[in-house]
């Protein structure tokens, strides 16, 4: 029967092995020949971008990448879904958006930080997301 | 009650109550939201609803968690806390902190990252106000009597917790290392460290309800906390399928946490055997109830309805609909939220000296509670498969399918009127026990 010393050197030892192993499969997945994410298409727009969409909590309404809140549609793939002008028109409307009845925040963008937001959505809509990308969003799928 | 420095816990468990019951009423907001009730978009849109929701649910689990530490840790240490006063200031601290950062979220101030939407400034004095609870704990421990497995094991998550949370505040320019490393935080928490708390706790409450030998439950609790990370650390991979990063998490994410139930499995056999193996009946049998439910919900929310949506080839299509919402709120509610008012149960008659153990109200609090929790689930589950086929298999629109599953969200609310119902008896019955005094320790505690 297993005694007490038993039962603790399976935890320490079981947790020491998964953990090494952890650490090196998180340092292979982020070796540049491993990025899935054009990662050296980050420039300073995007990273503009990124910082409106956290300074907005987008990810409280709308999915990003699989994750979020799943009030409001997935963006993963929204520019090759609707195309520039119709986020611009989002981001821009001076009356809460809402055609459908569930409303969003009103933002009124400037032009600036729009073009920023949507330089961020079009680097996420590159994204390699092993197959992910092609079940999110079919709209997007079929117009391919 | 045998030391007077436990009776600090029972203000953290007032300050649970307190944002539970806060807690309660943002998801409320967020429900009627859902089937067209906005009426307060332009004061608290959803996106506030939802980082208080969430953030109020972590604050007061951790909140829970502190109260549990300072009401096992002397027990166990068989010592007085070393500080009474800084167990107070660390309390009242941490109530600021969080109401500091629930009224920013209010004001559009945070860092919008799911479940750590608290602002990077607040991140600094939430880091000082968990190192002041640790050093309390540890200097107990360090100096107490006695090192029980139990206590290293509570103190050890603790530990983690703490350790865990720091990941999540670098910044990173790319949403892919961001996700990452934030699921380092969020995964790690909820499905590894969190569950040495639970176990922690867990095995305090067995060894006090049922009376079954110290040694026989400690060396099963190191074989489940072994399980957990044995499983729940690789298993992180899960959240790592369809992110940006390498296919090789589709075979480790869906291997290992395909393990995960086991965990929870052995975490409700135990409970259940040491139940059925003690030979003390246990007058709280309240807590008893809390502490059992506890270890069976946890092994179908966090477990079983994990497992459903675990494996790569179901979560390609699940990934990021409300099959997430369903396993979020039955985990959360099984695992920790019971494990929390199990405690909270346990500690209650032994802080305040008064013995209203078996009262009908703690009884409906407890039925009442959770079966409006699984029918909240089961209304999540059913718009969340209803959703995943007409969205991602029949193709409609987003808001079209939102519409189709309202009717979903009726029933969801009628569910947690339930449910609030149930916490609310539960809360009533917390404020009727009074407050805590020094006189509970020349009552004989069991």
């Amino acid at each position: 029967m297993l005694s007490k010393s038993q039962a603790r050197a399976f935890f320490l030892g079981g947790t020491v092995v998964t953990f090494l192993i952890f650490i090196g499969l998180t340092i292979y997945s982020f070796q540049p020949k491993n990025d899935q994410t054009n990662h050296g298409q980050i420039d300073a727009k995007v990273v503009r971008g990124k910082e409106i969409w956290e300074a907005n909590n987008c990810m409280g309404c709308h999915t990003i990448l699989g994750e979020g809140a799943y009030y409001a549609p997935e963006l993963t793939k929204v520019i090759e879904r609707r195309g520039e002008g119709y986020v611009k028109a989002v981001l821009q409307s001076p009356i809460p958006w809402g055609p459908r009845g569930r409303k969003m925040v009103k933002y009124e963008m400037n032009n600036e930080d729009t073009e920023a937001v949507i330089a961020y959505l079009k680097w996420i809509g590159n994204i390699d997301l092993n197959g992910f990308e092609r079940v999110v969003s079919p709209l997007a799928k079929d117009k391919e | 009650m045998k030391y007077k420095s436990q009776k600090v816990a029972y203000w953290f468990f007032g300050l649970c109550m307190l944002l539970f019951a806060l807690q309660i009423v943002y998801g409320f907001i967020m429900g009627f939201a859902r089937i067209g009730w906005d009426g307060l978009h332009n004061v608290i849109p959803f996106n506030t609803a939802r980082a208080v929701h969430t953030n109020l649910l972590v604050v007061w689990l951790l909140t829970g968690f502190m109260g549990a530490a300072y009401y096992i840790i002397p027990e166990e240490a068989q010592r007085e806390l070393v500080s009474v006063k800084l167990a107070y200031v660390q309390l009242i601290s941490l109530a600021l902190v969080g109401v500091a950062a629930i009224v920013g979220y209010h004001f559009n101030h945070w860092e919008g990252r799911k479940f750590l939407e608290i602002p990077r400034e607040l991140d600094y004095l939430v880091v000082v106000n968990v190192l002041l609870f640790l050093g309390l704990i540890l200097a107990t421990l360090f100096k107490g009597k006695r090192k029980t497995t139990t206590a290293l094991v509570l103190t050890m998550g603790l530990v983690f917790a703490a350790l865990l949370y720091l990941p999540g505040m670098i910044w990173f320019d790319s949403q892919v290392m961001d996700s990452f490393f934030r699921w380092w935080v969020v995964h790690l928490w909820v499905e590894g460290v969190w569950e040495l708390i639970m176990g922690g706790i867990l095995s305090y409450l067995l060894i006090k309800l049922t009376g079954v030998d110290r040694e026989v439950i400690e060396k099963w609790l190191y074989v489940i906390v072994g399980l957990t990370f044995l499983s729940g650390l690789l298993g992180t991979g899960h959240h790592y399928y369809y992110i940006g990063v390498n296919k090789i998490w589709l075979i480790v994410g869906g291997i290992f946490s395909a393990l995960e139930p086991l965990a929870f499995l052995g975490m409700a056999l135990f409970a259940v055997y040491m139940y059925r193996k003690g030979e003390k009946s246990h007058p709280n049998k309240i807590a008893l109830f809390w502490t059992i439910g506890a270890s069976i919900v946890s092994f179908i929310g966090a477990g079983l309805l994990g497992f459903a949506h675990t494996l790569p080839q179901t979560n390609i299509y699940t990934h990021g609909t409300l099959v997430t919402a369903m396993h979020g709120h039955y985990a959360f509610w099984g695992a920790y939220a019971m494990i929390v008012l199990a405690i909270i149960s346990y500690a209650l008659p032994n802080v305040t000296g008064r013995k209203r153990y078996d009262k009908t109200s703690g009884h409906m609090a407890f039925w009442f509670s959770n079966i409006g929790m699984l029918g909240m689930t089961v209304a999540f589950g059913v718009a969340g498969v209803a959703q995943v086929y007409m969205e991602r298999k029949m193709k409609m629109e987003f808001m079209e399918v939102q519409n189709e599953i309202s009717i979903h969200f009726v029933v969801l609310l009628l569910c947690a009127t339930l449910f609030t119902t149930g916490i609310l008896l539960y809360i009533l019955e917390f404020i009727k026990y009074g407050r805590p005094t020094d006189e509970a320790l020349e009552v004989k505690s069991y």
